[in-house]
């Protein structure tokens, strides 16, 4: 299990499959939080950093666990890593633990984490299943920042609005207005802003895809093609 | 020698095109829209050339992204029937990028990012107004008042003006040629406890609905006939919601006549009578059984009231019928039609 390289653990966590626009794990925070870009951005860093840790912790523990009881042992090191990370934002980043709310703790929640606990990291070395946990953590934070980006700037015309809530005073100057004058367009900061923005996000991402490989990326679609 | 030619069974009478069946839902529409310019003046004219402009460029654009021939598509005037029926729906001050973006999401989105006309699941129309009415709340109140009520009467050059450039042509604000809308008065009315025999006392009141707005909805009625006439659509749509809107009003009215208002007065208010004939009736996102188009025409009228009785917006029937829209599939399965033979219980014993 160990001879596959790092750099394809990588390309793979990152954008082969990645976890928001191809497997479509973690759909939920996804959606809710990316109202803008610094909101997707502190929930993707702490998604990546859960991420890392569970994976390192279960991959460390992967000789030890039994296999009937492997299930409740990676939701207890998840529910670990979220709880000491919810402490930390509670801590230093007051201001974003109040808008990002419930979302925090219902990391624990995130598919994608125990699904990479249970098919990635609970058969691999650490240094593999680390590679693993920043890279999928990786491709999650790009997606949730990109759809915050679309939402921001089609919602309300500024980029970066509140940095200063994740990186201290100095960042509110950070904030981009875009468009100045802009009155708001109400739908993509809600809930159906959300829907189209990811829709777009992984059409754009199935085009390029398809397009360096000149096929189908979607395996379902190949799948039926193959059959035909 | 020429051997006589005759076309294949079935042997139609005459030639039904989606262009042809398009054309006679425009004129029957055109009563309703002259009534419309006759009671509020030409704003909504600017509208509906606007929405048709726009509807028509984002239908090429986006064939041309499909890589869809123009020819067939873009002269069936599917799009302009949805321009039209979205420009009745929206104010006819309201600003020239509405039509842009609503048409955005009813051509582009609603319609062609599903697949084109014919595999749409929501009504193109009712999901570009329903995107700017909940996007845009202000713009989105730029309703006038009958012009016999109107202290200034907007005419063409000054509609113009305002959708363009967002000037008020007179001295004054938008509140001085603006009005809240029948419903609006009345919602808000209710909501601060007034009766409806006080709040009917404003001038903005007609024999049943709104003034002006009760005639509107007469002449689309008419067009509404006249569809129903040239079996363009079918009877059970309309008289599912117009029926349906009765049947549920009247006990409410019955009971509570200082807050409900009597069935009529819904049927003439809003966007009822246009919806019940020409909106809810599209083939494509509705039912196509004929008992499942009543429970779908019902299932309109019902959210309708409750969204006008309970809900935050003052009308309700596009939201109705987007809901509906997505009921429509499972509607058309539990209602179909039993094939000659078929066992009531709809279970076909020979393949048992």
């Amino acid at each position: 299990m160990t001879d596959v390289s790092l750099k394809k653990i990588f390309t793979d966590g990152a954008w082969q499959q990645n976890t928001g626009l191809v497997v479509l794990l973690g759909l939920c925070p996804l959606l809710a939080v990316t109202s803008t870009v610094v909101n997707g951005l502190a929930l993707g860093l702490a998604t990546m950093a859960t991420l890392i840790l569970s994976n390192l912790s279960v991959s460390l523990l992967r000789g030890l666990l039994k296999p009937e009881i492997r299930i409740p042992a990676f939701v207890l090191i998840i529910a670990s890593v979220v709880t000491v990370i919810e402490l930390l934002m509670h801590a230093f980043f007051y201001d974003l633990y109040r808008v990002l709310g419930i979302f925090i703790p219902l990391i624990v929640t995130n598919c994608a984490i125990i699904g990479r606990a249970e098919a990635f990291a609970s058969r691999n070395r650490p240094l593999a299943s680390v590679v693993d946990g920043f890279a999928t953590g990786l491709g999650f934070c790009i997606t949730l920042v990109l759809l915050g980006a679309i939402r921001e700037f089609a919602g309300r015309g500024t980029l970066l609005a509140g940095a200063d809530m994740l990186l201290g005073d100095w960042a509110s100057s950070l904030t981009l207005s875009i468009i100045p004058d802009y009155s708001g367009f109400l739908l993509a900061m809600l809930a159906p802003g959300a829907f189209f923005g990811l829709a777009l996000l992984i059409a754009a991402r199935n085009a390029w895809a398809a397009k360096a490989d000149s096929r189908p990326q979607n395996p379902a679609f190949e799948q039926v093609q193959n059959k035909s | 020698m020429r051997s006589f030619q005759t076309s294949n069974a079935p042997h139609m009478p005459q030639q039904i095109s989606v262009a042809k069946v398009m054309l006679q839902v425009l004129l029957a529409l055109v009563p309703g829209i002259l009534a419309y310019t006759w009671y509020f003046g030409p704003g909504i004219l600017v509208q509906i050339l606007l929405a048709t402009v726009f509807a028509l460029l984002i239908e090429a654009l986006f064939l041309r992204m499909r890589g869809r021939p123009l020819k067939p598509f873009i002269d069936d005037y599917s799009a302009v029937v949805t321009a039209v029926l979205f420009a009745l729906c929206v104010p006819p001050l309201a600003p020239w990028w509405i039509s842009l973006v609503g048409m955005l999401f009813a051509i582009g989105f609603a319609k062609h990012l599903y697949g084109g006309l014919g595999q749409n699941v929501f009504n193109p129309a009712m999901v570009g107004y329903v995107v700017v009415l909940i996007s845009f709340p202000q713009a989105m109140t730029a309703w006038l008042p009958p012009v016999t009520l109107a202290e200034h009467s907007i005419g063409i050059l000054d509609s113009l003006q305002v959708i363009f450039t967002g000037q008020v042509p007179i001295a004054g604000s938008w509140d001085a040629i603006t009005q809240a809308t029948p419903l609006d008065t009345l919602k808000t009315g209710i909501d601060s406890g007034r009766m409806i025999s006080e709040i009917r006392q404003s001038p903005l009141f007609g024999d049943f609905g709104g003034l002006g707005w009760e005639w509107i909805a007469n002449w689309f009625a008419l067009g509404g006939i006249f569809l129903l006439y040239k079996r363009v659509i079918s009877w059970q749509v309309p008289a599912a919601i117009i029926g349906s809107v009765i049947l549920l009003s009247l006990p409410l009215w019955l009971a509570d006549p200082d807050s409900s208002p009597f069935p009529l007065q819904h049927v003439f208010s809003g966007a009822l009578v246009l919806a019940a004939f020409f909106i809810a009736t599209d083939p494509v996102s509705g039912c196509v059984s004929p008992r499942g188009r009543l429970v779908f025409g019902a299932g309109v009228a019902v959210i309708t009231l409750v969204i006008r009785r309970w809900g935050g917006y003052p009308d309700g029937v596009a939201f109705a019928v987007l809901l509906m829209n997505m009921a429509a599939p499972l509607i058309d399965r539990y209602t179909r039609p039993r094939i000659y033979g078929e066992k009531p219980d709809g279970r076909d014993k020979k393949n048992e």
